[in-house]
Parts: C-alpha cells; sequence; structure tokens
C-alpha cells in the first residue's frame, strides 16, 4: 500500500514536470507584441519640432483622416533605409504623417530631413523616451496607423515595399 | 525599567528602519519587476538600454503623480501586455504556475505524515 502511495505520486509529480517542461519548449522567450490592434491613442501633451508651441495628441489627430506616425531619430540607422517609403506615403492624400523625433539632437535631426527630405506633416519631439513608451514602441523606428483616434495598426522595424502596398490598400 | 529600556531601543531601531522606506524604494521594488523587452534577461533596473532609461522616467513621474504599484503595472500591462511583468499575477495562464508548488507541498506533507504515523505504530 506504501509502495503504490509512493509510486503513484511520484509519477503524478513526473509527469506534471515532465509536461510543463515540455509546453515550456515550444514557446518562445522574445519579446513579441501584438500588431493588430484597436487602442485609442494615448493623452499626451507634446512639442513640436523646432517651435516653442505644445500640442496634444487630440489635436494633432483630430480629423477623420489616416495618420501614421513614425518613431524616428537621426542616428537610427534603418530609419534612413525606410524613409524614402515614408516620402511616397507623403504623397497619398487619404493619409498624413506624424514624425516622432526619439532621443534626438534637433541639430542632427533637421540635417537628416534636409538632406533626405521632409514627409511629414507635423513632427512631435520626444526627448527622453516617454512618449514612446506611451505608444507602447519597444524602439526605433515603429510605426503606428492611427483612424478616428484609434491605433489600429503597428508596424515594428522599418517599413519594406510590402508594407507600404499593405498600407496604401488599408487607407483606400 | 529593563524592560523598559529595551522596548524603546527596539521602537527607535524599527523607526530608523521604517525612514528608508520612501519613493525610493517604491521605484526600485517596480524597476526591478520589469523585464527590459529589448534585453534579453535583463530587468528595467539593471539596463542601460534606451528602452530602460525611458521606462525608468516613466515610473519615477507615475509615482510622482501618485499612482500605485498595482496601478503602475497595470499602466505598463496595457501597453507591452503581461509579459513585462516578472512577477506574474495569479489568473487562469498561472494558475499552475501558481498551484504546483503549494500541490507539491501537499503530497510532500503527505508522505512525510504518513511515514511518521507508520513509525509510531
Amino acid at each position: 500500500m506504501k509502495n503504490k502511495f509512493f509510486l503513484f505520486s511520484s509519477i503524478f509529480i513526473f509527469v506534471i514536470i515532465f509536461s510543463i517542461f515540455y509546453k515550456s519548449l515550444h514557446k518562445t522567450n522574445i519579446y513579441t507584441p501584438s500588431v493588430k490592434l484597436d487602442k485609442k491613442i494615448p493623452e499626451y501633451s507634446t512639442e513640436v519640432l523646432n517651435t516653442d508651441k505644445i500640442i496634444s495628441y487630440s489635436e494633432i489627430f483630430d480629423t477623420e483622416n489616416f495618420y501614421f506616425l513614425n518613431i524616428w531619430s537621426s542616428w537610427c540607422v534603418p530609419c534612413r533605409d525606410e524613409h524614402y517609403l515614408l516620402m511616397e506615403l507623403h504623397k497619398d492624400k487619404n493619409i498624413k504623417l506624424v514624425g516622432l523625433n526619439y532621443k534626438d539632437n534637433i541639430d542632427n535631426a533637421q540635417k537628416f530631413l534636409k538632406e533626405l527630405g521632409n514627409p511629414f506633416n507635423i513632427i512631435i519631439v520626444d526627448i527622453d523616451g516617454v512618449q514612446a513608451i506611451e505608444w507602447g514602441a519597444v524602439g526605433v523606428p515603429e510605426s503606428f496607423l492611427i483612424h478616428k483616434k484609434k491605433v489600429i495598426k503597428k508596424y515594428i522595424g522599418p517599413l519594406d515595399k510590402n508594407l507600404l502596398i499593405q498600407i496604401k490598400s488599408l487607407i483606400k | 525599567m529593563k524592560f523598559f529600556k529595551l522596548l524603546i531601543s527596539f521602537v527607535l531601531i524599527f523607526n530608523l528602519n521604517n525612514t528608508y522606506a520612501n519613493d525610493n524604494d517604491l521605484n526600485h521594488k517596480i524597476i526591478k519587476n520589469l523585464r527590459c523587452l529589448v534585453c534579453q534577461g535583463q530587468s528595467v533596473y539593471d539596463s542601460d538600454s534606451d528602452f530602460a532609461i525611458s521606462l525608468k522616467i516613466v515610473v519615477a513621474n507615475k509615482i510622482n503623480e501618485g499612482l500605485t504599484e498595482k496601478q503602475i503595472y497595470s499602466y505598463l500591462k496595457k501597453k507591452y501586455g503581461e509579459w513585462i511583468l516578472y512577477d506574474p499575477e495569479l489568473n487562469k495562464n498561472t494558475y499552475l504556475l501558481w498551484l504546483l508548488p503549494v500541490l507539491l507541498f501537499l503530497i510532500g506533507g503527505v508522505i512525510i505524515f504518513k511515514r511518521f504515523k507508520i513509525k509510531n505504530k
């Protein structure tokens, strides 16, 4: 009886531990944020690049238009790579581009725009990265497609041609 | 008299200890429980990545705004999901995690109890 109980509990414990480890083997440990969202935009007020003007997010994203918020920085190499796609997206009249300049030197940011062009309708400044956290971003570049004050899609990392086609079809 | 002296010194020692329990401790406690999402295996407290530096500022700001520890966690969970917390909360995904040690403890207890009973017989 004693032996049976011991055997049964050992097998029970072994099976539980084995199934936990086995299940965890297939689970990725890398953070994968959800990209399909239907979240309201955060409430925050921020400075506009090159001005002393303070503007709130609800003022920036006030119309029924589609908005494309792009977190960028002059020191970020992938931002440089995706910039020509933003220039192309800027030509689309259905969408307005908002740049969130992340932890950047203002002079360098201006040089960057002078060199590659300015696709943004408005550029807001995030000196300490707090606003990027408000948006739920982890780094640069990251982009958000916004409609009716809601984030409908999130793009982590640089854009590519396929994503641009996808965005254009979404905003038609 | 001796007893009172002892009592007063105990009260003093414990009160001195309490003076350290300020916002800074709360800040450290929170950021030690946050996972740095861009640097694997490090907490926000340990990391110096851009993300961690910004998150430290956000937590300090939220404490200044008067948010409690729980409110800060739920704010960050809304932004980044449960994964940002090192100390997972009790929900349907973590029942096993929290209850398994208790279960193992109980099974162990039963085994010890049974052996003890047999020995006593």
